[in-house]
């Protein structure tokens, strides 16, 4: 054999890695839609479940996913937002090894104190990204736990004490709000990730310019860095939210319920919701074959919501690139 | 009429800076948050976990020995160690479900560890740029499932098909949760592997090029190699998300806590623990802290991993940099 076809063939086999994923990921699809979209009527959008969940639609659980996603949405992306921009436009650009070389060079001479505190600040914002970094590998259902401890035990049954009467429960028990804390908490590093990376292909002579005309730092994050990146910013808020959407780990005890005959209608309130509605339609069904188009139905509609978010996102930024691109 | 004006443009200067002071302590308080609540994560799933090594009451049933020393009486390793915490005299080993962790955690990545580093070598190496356009979306795609979808696709449709392909005794078992837990952690792989290989400076190529090695060889023994570090990363990254990861083992796993070594036996990871018994447990029971010691377990487990890989992937960029300059 010629090196030119062995070479070939080990090519090959790399690229059948590829048609591997992709063929998973078609299948996967694939199936979903064919038995899921039939199901899709309608009734199934627009009814609540009947007949111990054996019958009807999924109305309330679609509602009970937008106002979570909505209330997370608005606690998770102006949090991820301001900490990028502090991570990104208040630190040294320069990073800490080399700030703390900077300073330890410019022994005897002045200005070492401001050397020494862009240094700290430097090492801060190493720390800070480290945390962000870490916030992301931290398990979802330790989200959940830390939900349970925090806001509902520690936090709610604190406000509980402090304003309602005794025995009364009204905020320490799960609910709207806590999972939508829970959940923000848990896209707060997709949305400061991806919010980093569109204020870093804003260019800094632009920064610079307006500084020299006499702006403050904040009117020239007002009016120059964050119009030149908002595109970035939309689709690292997008993603953020089409993750948030689509987790459930983390809302299991914070307020996800079976089975509600009423839509919330109030962040005190639980709430059903698609993806918990999955897991209680696949696990807990006393007959799995009766279930199975709803089950189908259900999953069609959260893979839906999350590939719509998704793209959005996806297209946005493809749209970014290659206009900066050029 | 000349001092007026001074004043007011003096006063709107005044508010400038006030205004961007202000926007600063902002800022800068929101830097805070991410550490603020890395730290408070730990902290309160810690403090659920302290009356495990302190409170003498919820001792009695559960302690850092019973975890992991005691034994039942029994002839089999099932019988020995065993997970019931509310039977009538609680048995709350840890090894049934550490096992059931590391078996589909090692199945997945078996998985996920060739495809996705053969995927991301083939797309920064080979694949046309067109091609790579379609790659990077495909495998976003394939990391934008929500984990419960594919915890319903195992349970539902992959199961049935591996039990009638292999004729398992188990519908689930490790093998059928491993490999939906491994279709998840592929983008991960992916993504880093990639992002390292396409680091690598084109004079490594042209050098191996010049020397007459063929294009696969380059791309193995040369780039590979050099991208081992983000590769490794990658792995390290994708067992902390494989310890984590709930939905897909809750539901494809079995949900049985057997202690076994056989990957045809239906499974419990820590996670799915957590998952399914935490909404019926009584707040502040000895099964209480257990579970909450186990979600610190996981706190630790995957803090450890992911800084390691960080800092893996930080000292690649440094290096990769200085060689490009």
């Amino acid at each position: 054999m010629t090196r030119g076809a062995a070479d070939k063939i080990a090519i090959t086999l790399l690229g059948s890695s590829v048609v591997l994923i992709l063929a998973i990921l078609v299948v996967l699809i694939g199936n979903i839609a064919m038995h899921g979209a039939r199901q899709v009527t309608w009734e199934f959008i627009t009814q609540p479940p009947r007949d111990g969940l054996m019958a009807g639609g999924i109305f309330p659980a679609i509602v009970g996913t937008a106002a979570l996603v909505i209330l997370m949405s608005i606690a998770a992306v102006p949090l991820g937002v301001a900490t990028a921009i502090y991570l990104h436009e208040y630190t040294p650009a320069e990073g800490l090894s080399l700030a703390w070389k900077r300073f330890k060079a410019s022994k005897g001479r002045p200005g070492r104190k401001r050397l020494f505190m862009r240094a700290v600040s430097a090492l801060l914002a190493t720390i800070t990204r480290s945390a962000v970094a870490n916030l992301a590998g931290v398990p979802s259902i330790v989200f959940g736990l830390f939900g349970l401890g925090f806001f509902i035990n520690f936090i709610g049954r604190n406000i509980d004490r402090a304003t309602q009467p005794p025995g009364e429960v009204l905020w320490g028990q799960g609910s709207l709000l806590w999972a939508a804390c829970t959940l923000a908490l848990l896209t707060l590093p997709t949305v400061i990730v991806a919010t980093e990376e569109a204020l870093r292909t804003v260019p800094q002579d632009l920064r610079e310019a307006s500084l020299a005309l006499g702006a403050t730092q904040w009117e020239t994050i007002r009016r120059v860095v964050l119009p030149g990146s908002l595109s970035g910013i939309l689709t690292g808020g997008i993603l953020g939210i089409s993750r948030g959407a689509g987790e459930v780990a983390p809302i299991l005890f914070t307020g996800a319920a079976y089975y509600l005959p009423f839509l919330p209608g109030d962040v005190t309130d639980q709430f059903m919701h698609l993806g918990y509605h999955v897991l209680i339609l696949s696990t807990q069904s006393p007959d799995v074959e009766a279930t199975k188009p709803l089950l189908y139905g259900t999953v069609f509609v959260l893979l839906a919501l999350t590939f719509l978010l998704n793209l959005a996102g996806v297209v946005i930024r493809t749209r970014t690139r290659s206009r900066l691109h050029r | 009429m000349k001092p007026r004006h001074e004043a007011v443009f003096r006063r709107r200067e005044r508010l400038r800076k006030a205004q961007n002071a202000l926007m600063t302590g902002t800022f800068s308080i929101a830097g805070w948050v991410a550490i603020v609540f890395i730290f408070l994560i730990f902290l309160f799933t810690f403090k659920e976990t302290i009356p495990i090594f302190t409170d003498k009451e919820i001792q009695r049933e559960a302690n850092v020995h019973k975890f992991f020393v005691e034994q039942q009486e029994g002839p089999t390793i099932t019988d020995r160690f065993v997970w019931q915490p509310t039977s009538d005299v609680p048995k709350v080993s840890l090894w049934p479900i550490i096992l059931g962790t590391l078996k589909a955690t090692i199945v997945g990545l078996l998985f996920a560890c060739p495809v996705g580093v053969a995927a991301a070598l083939f797309s920064s190496e080979f694949a046309p740029p067109r091609l790579r356009e379609v790659i990077k979306p495909v495998i976003e795609l394939l990391a934008g499932i929500p984990s419960v979808v594919m915890g319903f696709f195992a349970l539902i449709v992959i199961a049935t098909w591996l039990q009638d392909a292999f004729g398992f005794t188990y519908r689930l078992n490790a093998i059928n949760a491993g490999l939906a837990l491994g279709f998840a952690l592929v983008p991960i792989v992916y993504t880093i592997s990639e992002d390292g290989l396409s680091a690598v400076p084109r004079a490594h190529r042209e050098a191996s090029y010049a020397l007459g090695a063929t294009r696969f060889q380059t791309a193995w023994k040369v780039v590979l190699p050099a991208a081992a570090p983000a590769v490794f990363a990658s792995f390290v990254l994708a067992f902390g998300r494989a310890i984590g990861e709930t939905m897909i083992l809750l539901m494809a796993g079995g949900n049985a806590a057997i202690t076994s070594f056989s990957l045809f036996d239906p499974l419990r990871t820590l996670s799915a623990t957590i998952a399914a018994e935490m909404g019926e447990v009584v707040v502040g029971s000895a099964h209480y802290s257990s579970l909450f010691f186990m979600g610190t377990l996981l706190f630790v487990i995957t803090f450890v991993s992911n800084t390691l890989g960080q800092l893996v992937i930080k000292r690649m960029q440094l290096r990769m940099q200085g060689a490009a300059s």
